[in-house]
C-alpha cells in the first residue's frame, strides 16, 4: 500500500528524516509516535508530497509521489490546524473541495454528525476554532479515501468531537482503510492503532504490533495508577535505548 | 489770413505731387490690357492699375516706377513656379488685394513672391500669398509697410524652404496684422533696425516664428507665435523690446518659446509663455529685464546658459512649469524680485501679499539635470521629488544668490 | 486553475482591504479631477501616485494574502492538484483583484466627471495598463518573497526593502552614477539602467505618452531617438513583458520545491 525506501530529508542543517524504510499494509492503523522533532510530521508530509524529500522514494498504491499529484485522490489528510479562506461560506468551501476532487462524497453524513447545518451559510472567519476543526475532519474523510493521514487529530478538539472522531476512525477501519495517525496522547494511539512506529531523530527506532509492545513491558515494572501499560512500555523502550 | 495760408499750402502739396495727374488703368481678360506686365509697361508714374477678378499667369513682373496696383475682387497672379512674381525697385509702390501664388523654388536664388529692392515707402497690404518660396523679401529698403497679408508656404525641409517676410539691411519697416504659416522663418530680420512687428500671427513654421540677427532697436509686440519649430530667436542684437506677445506650444525636443543669444539691454514685458519646452533660453545676455510675463506650463520657464549678468526678473508669474529657472555657468548680479511662484511653499502671516520666506526657484533636481543632462531620465521619479524636498528644507547645492526674497503670494496682473 | 482562481477572487473581493484599495482610487480620482480642472495634469499627478503606490500595495497585499492562506494552501496541496495550478491560481486571483480595483478606481471618476478628449483617454488607458503590469510584476515578487520566507516579519522586511530599493535607492544610484561619470557618454548605459527597473520602466513609458516627453529629448540625442520613435516603445514594452514573465516563472520554480 505505502512503500518508503531510504527516505532522507534535511532542513537547513537539521536532519529530519534519516533513511526511513517502511512498508504499510492495507487495512492497518499505524500510530506514529516520537518526541517533538523526531520527524513524525516530516514523514507524513513526505508521503503527502508537501515536503519534498532529499532522496529516497515513496510509492503509494504503486505510484510514485514525486512530481505526481494524482495519487492524492486516494488520500485524506487532517492537518494539525485549519485555516480556510476567510470570506468563503462553509457550503462554498465544501463545493470547492467537491469540484476539485470530483469524487463521491459523504457530505451529509458529516454535516449531520458534527451538526454543521446551522453553519453552512456562515462565513468561515466567523467560526470558532472547534467548528473549523470539525470541518477539517469532515474534509479529510469526505471523499472516502483509501488512505487517511491524521496529524495530531486530537489537538483543539472538544471531548464530544473526540468521541465522534474515534467513531469515524472506527468506521473507516471497518471499511478496511489504511490509517496513519500521529498523536502525543498515547491512550488515543493505544485505543485505535494496530501497529506502532516509533521515530527518534529521524530514524525508525521501533516498529511493531501494539500487543507485542504491551506484553514486553508488563512484567518488569510495578504498577502506577497514572501510567497505563502502554505508556510504561514506551518508557521502557526509551530507557533501553539510552542504556 | 490763416485760412488762406492753408489753402496755399494745400495747392502746393497737391501740385507738387504728381499724383494729381495720375489716371487709372484697368486690367482684365476683356480689357485693353490683358496682362499686368503690359499695363505696368505702359503706365506713367503714380498711375493706379486696377486688376479685375481673374487668373493671371505672370512672373518676373518688374515695377520700376511709383505705382498703385490694386486687385479688385482678389485676382490671382499665378507664377506657375517659374521664378519671382513681383520685383519692386522703385519708391512709393503699393500692392493691394491680390492672391499671389506658386513661386518657383530654387536652390540658387531666393525667389520671392514680392521682392522690394533698394526702395522706400512701399506698401504691401491685403494680399494672400500661397505656395511661395520666400514671401515678401525686402532688401536695403526703408519706411515700408507690410500689413494685413496672409502668407502660407509649404515648407517641409529647412534647407529647401524660404521665409515668410524677410528683411535684409532694412530700416523703419512696419509689419502688422499678417498671418504667416508653414514657411521656414515666419518673419526674418537681418541687419534691420528700428522695425516694428505688431499683431502678427506666426504659426506652424519650420524654424522660428520670428528671427532677429544683428538687428538693433526693434520692437515687436502683440504677436502670437504658436507651434513653430521654435517661437522667436533674437541673436546678436541689442535694444529689442518684446511686449505683449504670446509664445505658445513650441513643443518639441529642441523647441523654445524665445531664444535670446548675445543680446544686451532689452526688455521682455507682459508676454505669455505657454506650454513651451523651454520658455526662454538665454545665452550670454546681459541687462535683460523680464517684467510682468506669465510663464505657464513650460518644461523650463527660463533657462540661462553661459555668462549672463545683471538681468532682472521682476513681477513675473511662474505657474506650473516643470522647472522654473535653471542655469549653467556663472550668473551674477541677477535680480529676482516679487515674482509669483506656484511652487512657493511659504506663507504670508501679515497678509501684505509678500511671502514671509524667500523662495529659491532653482530646484536641486534641475541643478543636477543641468550638471549632467542625462539625469533628466529621472524626471517625475520619487527620488527626484525627495531630492527637491530635502534641498528645500536644507539648501546646500542650489545657489544662494538665486533667490526671490519677496515672492508674491498672488499672481500679478 | 480556474477553480482556484475563482475561489481566490471570490474570497478577496468580499474582503475588507480590497474595498479600501478601490475606494482609495475612487477618492483620489474624484478629488484630483474636481480640484484640477486640467485633466492632463490630473493624469500626471495620478501617474506619480500610481507608479509608486501600485508596487507597494501589490507587495504588501500579495504577502499578506499568501501568509494568511498558507494553511489552506497546504490543504489544497494534498488534493489531486498540481502545485503549479495552485500557486498560479492564487497569484492570478490576487493580481486580477488588485488590477480590477485600479481599473475601476481610476476610470469610473474619469468617465463620470467627463470633460475629456481622446488624448486624455489614451493617457489614462496607458496609465491603467502600466498599473496592471506593475500589479502583476510586484504580486509575483511578493509571492517569491513569501514562498522563500516562512517568517512573516522577515518577508515584510524584504518586501519593503525591495520597494524602497526599486523606487528610490536605485534612482539614487543611477543619479550618482550619472553625475560621477558626467564626462563620459552614458546615454546607453543609463537607458539600460532604466529598462532594468520595472518602476523606472513604467515611469518612462508613461512619460513617453505624456507631453513632458519633450523634456527627455531636449538633453540627449539618444534619448530623443529612443523615446521619439516607435521602436523605443516596442523595446520597452517587450522588456516589460519579460518583467511580467520572469518573476512568475521563478515563482513557479520555487513553489515546486517548497516544503510546507
Amino acid at each position: 500500500m505505502i512503500e518508503i525506501k531510504n527516505l532522507h530529508k534535511k532542513f537547513d542543517d537539521k536532519i529530519a528524516l534519516n533513511g526511513i524504510n517502511l512498508k504499510i499494509k492495507q487495512g492497518s492503523v499505524l500510530g506514529i509516535l516520537g518526541p517533538n522533532g523526531s520527524g513524525k510530521t516530516t514523514l507524513i508530509k513526505s508521503i503527502l508530497n508537501i515536503v519534498i524529500p532529499d532522496c529516497g522514494t515513496i510509492k503509494i498504491m504503486g505510484s510514485k509521489t514525486l512530481n505526481n499529484s494524482n495519487y492524492l485522490k486516494n488520500i485524506g489528510y487532517l492537518s494539525q490546524s485549519a485555516e480556510f479562506p476567510q470570506n468563503l461560506k462553509v457550503y462554498q468551501l465544501f463545493e470547492l473541495m467537491k469540484s476539485i476532487r470530483s469524487q463521491q462524497n459523504d457530505q451529509k453524513y458529516f454535516i449531520e454528525m458534527f451538526k454543521l447545518n446551522e453553519f453552512l451559510h456562515k462565513k468561515l472567519n466567523s467560526l470558532s476554532g472547534g467548528t473549523k476543526q470539525k470541518i477539517n475532519i469532515s474534509l479529510a474523510f469526505l471523499f472516502n479515501p483509501q488512505i487517511i493521514i491524521l496529524d495530531e487529530p486530537t489537538s483543539g478538539l472538544d471531548p464530544i468531537s473526540l468521541i465522534h472522531l474515534k467513531k469515524i476512525i472506527q468506521r473507516e477501519k471497518e471499511k478496511g482503510k489504511t490509517i496513519l495517525v500521529t498523536s502525543h496522547i498515547m491512550s488515543f494511539i493505544e485505543e485505535i492503532s494496530d501497529d506502532i512506529l516509533f521515530l527518534l531523530e529521524g530514524s525508525i527506532f521501533f516498529k511493531g504490533k501494539i500487543n507485542e509492545v504491551k506484553s514486553k513491558s508488563i512484567t518488569k515494572e510495578k504498577s502506577d495508577n497514572f501510567i497505563t501499560d502502554f505508556e510504561r512500555a514506551i518508557i521502557n523502550i526509551l530507557k533501553n535505548k539510552n542504556d | 489770413m490763416n485760412r488762406f495760408g492753408f489753402f496755399i499750402l494745400f495747392i502746393i502739396i497737391i501740385f507738387s505731387s504728381k499724383k494729381l495727374y495720375s489716371k487709372n488703368i484697368k486690367v482684365c481678360s476683356t480689357c485693353e490690357f490683358k496682362s499686368l506686365e503690359m499695363a505696368i509697361e505702359s503706365s506713367c508714374n503714380y498711375d493706379s492699375i486696377i486688376v479685375e477678378k481673374g487668373i493671371y499667369k505672370e512672373f518676373n513682373i518688374i515695377i520700376s516706377k511709383p505705382l498703385t496696383i490694386f486687385g479688385k475682387g482678389t485676382p490671382t497672379i499665378d507664377g506657375n513656379y517659374r521664378g519671382e512674381i513681383f520685383e519692386i525697385t522703385s519708391e512709393n509702390v503699393t500692392i493691394e488685394g491680390f492672391n499671389i501664388i506658386n513661386v518657383g523654388e530654387s536652390f540658387k536664388n531666393d525667389n520671392a513672391a514680392i521682392r522690394i529692392k533698394n526702395s522706400k515707402n512701399v506698401t504691401i497690404k491685403n494680399n494672400f500669398f500661397e505656395n511661395i518660396f520666400f514671401g515678401i523679401y525686402l532688401e536695403k529698403s526703408s519706411f515700408c509697410k507690410i500689413y494685413n497679408n496672409s502668407v502660407t508656404g509649404k515648407a517641409t525641409e529647412e534647407l529647401y524652404s524660404g521665409n515668410g517676410i524677410h528683411l535684409w539691411h532694412c530700416k523703419n519697416i512696419l509689419i502688422e496684422n499678417n498671418i504667416i504659416k508653414n514657411v521656414r522663418d515666419g518673419i526674418y530680420l537681418e541687419f534691420s533696425n528700428q522695425c516694428n512687428v505688431i499683431n502678427n500671427i506666426s504659426q506652424n513654421n519650420l524654424r522660428y516664428g520670428l528671427h532677429f540677427m544683428f538687428s538693433n532697436d526693434d520692437t515687436y509686440r502683440k504677436n502670437n507665435f504658436q507651434n513653430n519649430g521654435s517661437g522667436v530667436a533674437v541673436m546678436f542684437s541689442r535694444n529689442i523690446e518684446m511686449l505683449d506677445n504670446v509664445f505658445q506650444e513650441n513643443w518639441g525636443s529642441a523647441s523654445y518659446g524665445l531664444l535670446i543669444k548675445e543680446i544686451n539691454d532689452s526688455k521682455i514685458t507682459n508676454n505669455v509663455f505657454l506650454k513651451n519646452t523651454l520658455g526662454v533660453n538665454m545665452e550670454g545676455s546681459n541687462r535683460i529685464s523680464f517684467k510682468g510675463n506669465d510663464f505657464i506650463k513650460n518644461g523650463w520657464a527660463i533657462r540661462v546658459r553661459g555668462a549672463s549678468y545683471s538681468n532682472s526678473i521682476v513681477k513675473n508669474n511662474f505657474i506650473n512649469n516643470t522647472f522654473d529657472i535653471s542655469y549653467n555657468g556663472n550668473i551674477n548680479k541677477n535680480l529676482l524680485h516679487k515674482n509669483y511662484w506656484s511652487k512657493y511653499n511659504g506663507y504670508d502671516i501679515n497678509k501684505d501679499g509678500i511671502g514671509d520666506l524667500p523662495h529659491r526657484p532653482v530646484s536641486l533636481f534641475s541643478y543636477v539635470v543641468n550638471k549632467s543632462p542625462g539625469a533628466i531620465l529621472l524626471i517625475r521619479s520619487l527620488f527626484a521629488l525627495i531630492l527637491d524636498f530635502s534641498e528645500r528644507a536644507y539648501p546646500i547645492f542650489t545657489p544662494t544668490y538665486l533667490i526671490d526674497n519677496e515672492p508674491s503670494i498672488n499672481k500679478s496682473e | 486553475m480556474i477553480k482556484i482562481l475563482s475561489y481566490c477572487f471570490y474570497d478577496i473581493t468580499r474582503g475588507y482591504w480590497i474595498s479600501i484599495y478601490l475606494s482609495f482610487y475612487l477618492f483620489l480620482g474624484f478629488g484630483l479631477l474636481f480640484l484640477n480642472n486640467d485633466i492632463s495634469s490630473a493624469i500626471i499627478t495620478l501617474m506619480n501616485i500610481v507608479i509608486y503606490l501600485v508596487p507597494f500595495i501589490s507587495l504588501i497585499f500579495g504577502l499578506t494574502y499568501y501568509y494568511s492562506s498558507r494553511e489552506f494552501t497546504e490543504l489544497l496541496l494534498v488534493q489531486p492538484l498540481k502545485r503549479k495550478t495552485i500557486v498560479l491560481g492564487q497569484f492570478l486571483g490576487v493580481s486580477i483583484c488588485l488590477s480590477l480595483s485600479l481599473v475601476f478606481g481610476l476610470s469610473i471618476p474619469f468617465f463620470l466627471v467627463g470633460a475629456y478628449n481622446i488624448e486624455n483617454i489614451f493617457d489614462l488607458f496607458v496609465l491603467i495598463v502600466l498599473g496592471c503590469f506593475l500589479t502583476f510584476i510586484f504580486t509575483s515578487i511578493s509571492y517569491i518573497i513569501s514562498i522563500m520566507n516562512d517568517n512573516k516579519i522577515r518577508g515584510l522586511g524584504y518586501s519593503i526593502l525591495i520597494w524602497l530599493f526599486l523606487s528610490v535607492i536605485y534612482d539614487g544610484f543611477l543619479m550618482s552614477f550619472l553625475i560621477y561619470f558626467e564626462q563620459y557618454p552614458l546615454e546607453k548605459i543609463s537607458l539600460a539602467f532604466v529598462l532594468l527597473n520595472p518602476i523606472d520602466l513604467a515611469r518612462t513609458l508613461m512619460i513617453l505618452n505624456l507631453d513632458i516627453s519633450a523634456l527627455l529629448g531636449y538633453t540627449g540625442a539618444l534619448y530623443k531617438i529612443y523615446f521619439g520613435t516607435f521602436n523605443g516603445i516596442i523595446v520597452s514594452s517587450i522588456i516589460l513583458f519579460i518583467w511580467l514573465l520572469a518573476p512568475v516563472i521563478l515563482m513557479l520554480r520555487i513553489f515546486k520545491k517548497k516544503d510546507f
